[in-house]
């Protein structure tokens, strides 16, 4: 009679990526130490082995990074924008060319799943640079007039929830325009940018073009505050950003901040019921819901609630949580023990402010930062579960009883990135589509992402565009 | 006859079901219509991208060897053209219960599914084994015929001993709108298969064609007593693929949260190589989970995929690849 399908392990090979013991910063062209010889271990968060020991950039560092971006700037930005592109398409093609041991490399040092670096993170980030590529020598035509002038050099400070994507969305832009970069990495996840660093010597990018700094948040704000620095890109928490944006408040520099998010994942009646059920489960659970426009309220109508909440749970325990190296794993591990902290927190805050939480029967590793997929019910917008940004594999479950109701809940809240729509008729989409303050609207899908396609906040989700046409405009001077 | 399961532990569902008539709904061809056209809709990106991520599981070593043997025990193992003779049928027959004259260990296929005037022969030719004999009937594949001759059809395959008929449905008067006429002709055929024989009720989808048919043609199907749901006759363009097939499992799955009633599923034609196989005991297991993964409630329609089961099978138990020469052309 029936037996249970037991599938084995199937995990990558670890040894399709070759991590050295010790990584400088990557100023001018080459590997340094810091001024200061600082260094700082970065581990996997999935087993807390130590991967590598980086070189811990400081003030000196950052002054050093940005007068070479400077001086990078004159030959770039005078480069035709052919020139510029054939650059960007090398090092799209060496992205493409060496996936396997970056899907490997990043999945190591951020803990989410090979599945999601090798079939959506790696994809993106080529695609990026392929799209940006093309843009570099039709700036003429991008709808800023003739001949749109760069800004100079760009500071760019990325989180580690997608560390190779965010790069790829920071400095694609900003090479195509032809503006020069200090970029920093976040601390718990230096070493794919590191790898960028040598793809960009393979590409024979021209010195100083990239520059990418390890470090911690002050080095972020050393460069945010450095005084050559003409523009700067950040994305991260709502909070740092409000501290960016007040450093760089009376200068000249020009801002975009990608921010915090609490998006909601509208079900109505006539959804196509499996499929929003899987939307549910990509929007809050891809990349153990560390995503800024993660789907993290479901708002459902109250007349299938319990439907829908039986299928989502009937989901859920068919997840895979475990070894992120194993290709069968749908869940990975969380970035960090602070995060994890965090999640933990806010979860038992729900808990305790009444909400009923219920989570899968799953047995969590027992080295590393791991936290089981959650979801709350019986959740009102008066609870903090509802209202704070996790990022974290929790979802909380509130109801509404009409399209209004869904459109008034959906935009109370201080954020505004992202909203989906389950619903199978048009009309109501797009009349609801319209109402909605947020920077990206899906419907009947969640958490797609296109190089073409712009992304960005309404209200305390930051501001400006990355992605598409609109994402230049933010590195023109314009 | 629908097997009545208990809904146990291991049925995430339990509980869920319900007491509601649905006996009511194929009271009236309105009544019918409402209740198929109330179904959840199916949004075609969000399906055919769940079926292509689910195809991305990397099944190796143990898992692998059971996924192959789980997947031979359910081939019905097919030949369906106008030149079969006895001769074939009957090497088809041997093929089915020996598929590895190497390999004693190699588990049979589930059934043979021959053209109904084959059946007394077939079921000569697996006498003695576990083997079962399907037959298509109703007209099949295109299945325009009077229902006196369908019906025909039916009687003289189970008179002949068949223990499963493979049915076709009216494509015709399902596009038009006349789902209780489906209906009413798969009760008919079920009341011809009489207690002996289970009846598998074949969609056409690549007729049918739309996602939202499908579904709503595996309820019909089901409501009137289908014991297995099956893709396609293998005999046009578009036959089982993972998405179809993974729709008909959600749907099997929420028929018996709601009846309590477990519902098998075929898919057939175009299921070639063991890699397709394990992806489609990967939606099973995935999707209506472990009880299916069984041949009494699944099945693979196929002929050309035993063999490359077998070859994989002696890869893994050696090591290395044979050939085609290893293993027999029945």
């Amino acid at each position: 009679m029936a037996s249970v399908f037991e599938y084995a392990p199937a995990p990558e090979s670890r040894s399709a990526v070759d991590i050295a013991p010790a990584y400088g910063l990557f100023v001018d062209g080459e590997f340094t130490d810091a001024a200061d010889g600082k260094v700082f271990k970065t581990v996997a968060p999935a087993t807390e082995e130590v991967l590598s020991e980086v070189a811990q950039a400081g003030e000196a560092d950052v002054d050093r990074a940005v007068r070479a971006a400077r001086k990078a700037f004159t030959g770039w930005s005078a480069l035709p924008g052919t020139e510029r592109a054939k650059y960007l398409f090398r090092i799209a093609r060496i992205i493409q060319e060496r996936s396997r041991e970056l899907a490997v490399l990043e999945t190591l040092d951020n803990g989410k799943p090979i599945r999601e670096t090798r079939d959506s993170d790696l994809p993106l980030v080529a695609a990026h640079f392929f799209y940006y590529a093309g843009w570099a020598d039709k700036l003429d035509h991008a709808g800023f007039g003739a001949n749109p002038r760069p800004l100079g050099v760009a500071g760019q400070v990325i989180p580690w929830n997608f560390p190779l994507l965010m790069l790829a969305w920071k400095i694609a832009p900003a090479l195509a325009t032809g503006n020069t970069v200090v970029l920093k990495p976040a601390e718990t996840t230096p070493l794919s940018a590191l790898f960028f660093a040598d793809i960009c010597r393979q590409a024979g990018l021209p010195r100083g073009v990239v520059n990418i700094l390890p470090g911690y948040g002050d080095a972020g704000a050393a460069l945010v505050a450095h005084p050559d620095v003409d523009k700067v890109a950040f994305t991260g928490s709502t909070a740092v950003g409000k501290e960016i944006a007040r450093t760089v408040a009376g200068t000249a520099k020009k801002l975009t901040l990608e921010l915090g998010g609490k998006g909601a994942n509208i079900v109505f009646d006539d959804a196509p019921l499996d499929q929003a059920v899987e939307g549910v489960v990509s929007g809050i659970f891809f990349n153990q819901g560390q995503v800024c426009c993660a789907g993290s309220r479901l708002l459902v109508q109250e007349s299938i609630h319990d439907e829908l909440l039986d299928a989502l749970k009937r989901r859920l325990t068919t997840l895979r949580l475990g070894d992120p190296l194993d290709k069968n794993t749908d869940i990975g591990a969380i970035n960090s023990a602070e995060q994890l902290a965090r999640i933990t927190a806010l979860a038992d805050r729900g808990e305790a402010e009444g909400a009923e939480r219920w989570s899968p029967e799953c047995e969590l590793p027992s080295s590393g930062y791991w936290f089981a997929p959650t979801l709350f019910t019986n959740v009102t917008q008066a609870h903090t579960i509802a209202r704070d940004e996790i990022f974290g594999p929790v979802l909380s479950v509130l109801t509404f009883r009409t399209p209004d109701e869904a459109v008034a809940k959906a935009n109370n809240t201080p954020y505004g990135l992202s909203a989906g729509i389950w619903t199978e008729k048009g009309s109501r989409m797009l009349a609801v589509a319209n109402r909605l303050r947020a920077g990206v609207v899906w419907s009947n899908t969640f958490n797609k992402f296109d190089p073409a396609s712009p992304f960005g906040g309404y209200k305390e989700s930051g501001f400006g565009r990355e992605g598409g046409r609109h994402g230049l405009e933010a590195y023109l001077d314009v | 006859m629908p097997t009545s399961v208990s809904p146990g532990a291991h049925s995430p569902t339990a509980g869920r079901v319900s007491n509601a008539p649905l006996t009511d709904v194929t009271a009236s061809h309105s009544s019918l219509r409402r209740f198929l056209h109330g179904l959840p809709g199916v949004d075609a990106v969000g399906l055919e991208a769940r079926a292509a991520s689910l195809g991305t599981r990397s099944i190796k070593a143990d898992a692998k060897a059971y996924a192959i043997d789980l997947a031979i025990s359910m081939v019905d193992l097919t030949t369906l053209e106008g030149a079969d003779t006895p001769g074939k049928v009957r090497a088809l027959g041997a093929k089915a219960m020996r598929p590895d004259p190497t390999d004693r260990a190699t588990p049979a296929t589930a059934a043979v599914c021959v053209y109904p005037d084959m059946v007394a022969v077939a079921k000569e030719a697996v006498a003695g084994s576990d083997v079962k004999v399907a037959s298509v009937a109703t007209a099949f594949p295109a299945g325009r015929a009077p229902l006196a001759v369908k019906l025909a059809d039916v009687r003289e395959a189970v008179a002949a001993g068949t223990d499963e008929i493979d049915m076709v449905i009216d494509r015709g008067a399902f596009l038009a709108g006349d789902y209780l006429k489906v209906h009413d002709e798969i009760t008919a055929v079920k009341e011809a298969c009489g207690t002996s024989a289970r009846l598998k009720v074949i969609f056409e989808t690549g007729e049918l064609s739309t996602y939202d048919n499908i579904r709503r043609a595996s309820w019909l199907a089901m409501l009137a007593g289908a014991d297995f749901i099956k893709t396609s006759t293998g005999k046009v363009a578009v036959n089982a693929t993972p998405s179809n097939t993974l729709l008909m499992l959600e749907a099997v799955r929420d028929f018996r949260a709601q009846t309590g009633v477990q519902v098998g599923v075929k898919p057939a034609g175009g299921i070639r190589t063991s890699k397709d196989a394990v992806k489609f005991l990967v939606l099973v297991n995935e999707t209506a989970g472990a009880d299916w993964l069984d041949n009494h409630w699944f099945r693979f329609g196929a002929s050309s995929l035993l063999n490359d089961l077998l070859l994989q099978r002696q890869k893994l138990a050696t090591g290395r690849y044979s050939g085609p020469d290893y293993v027999t052309v029945d």
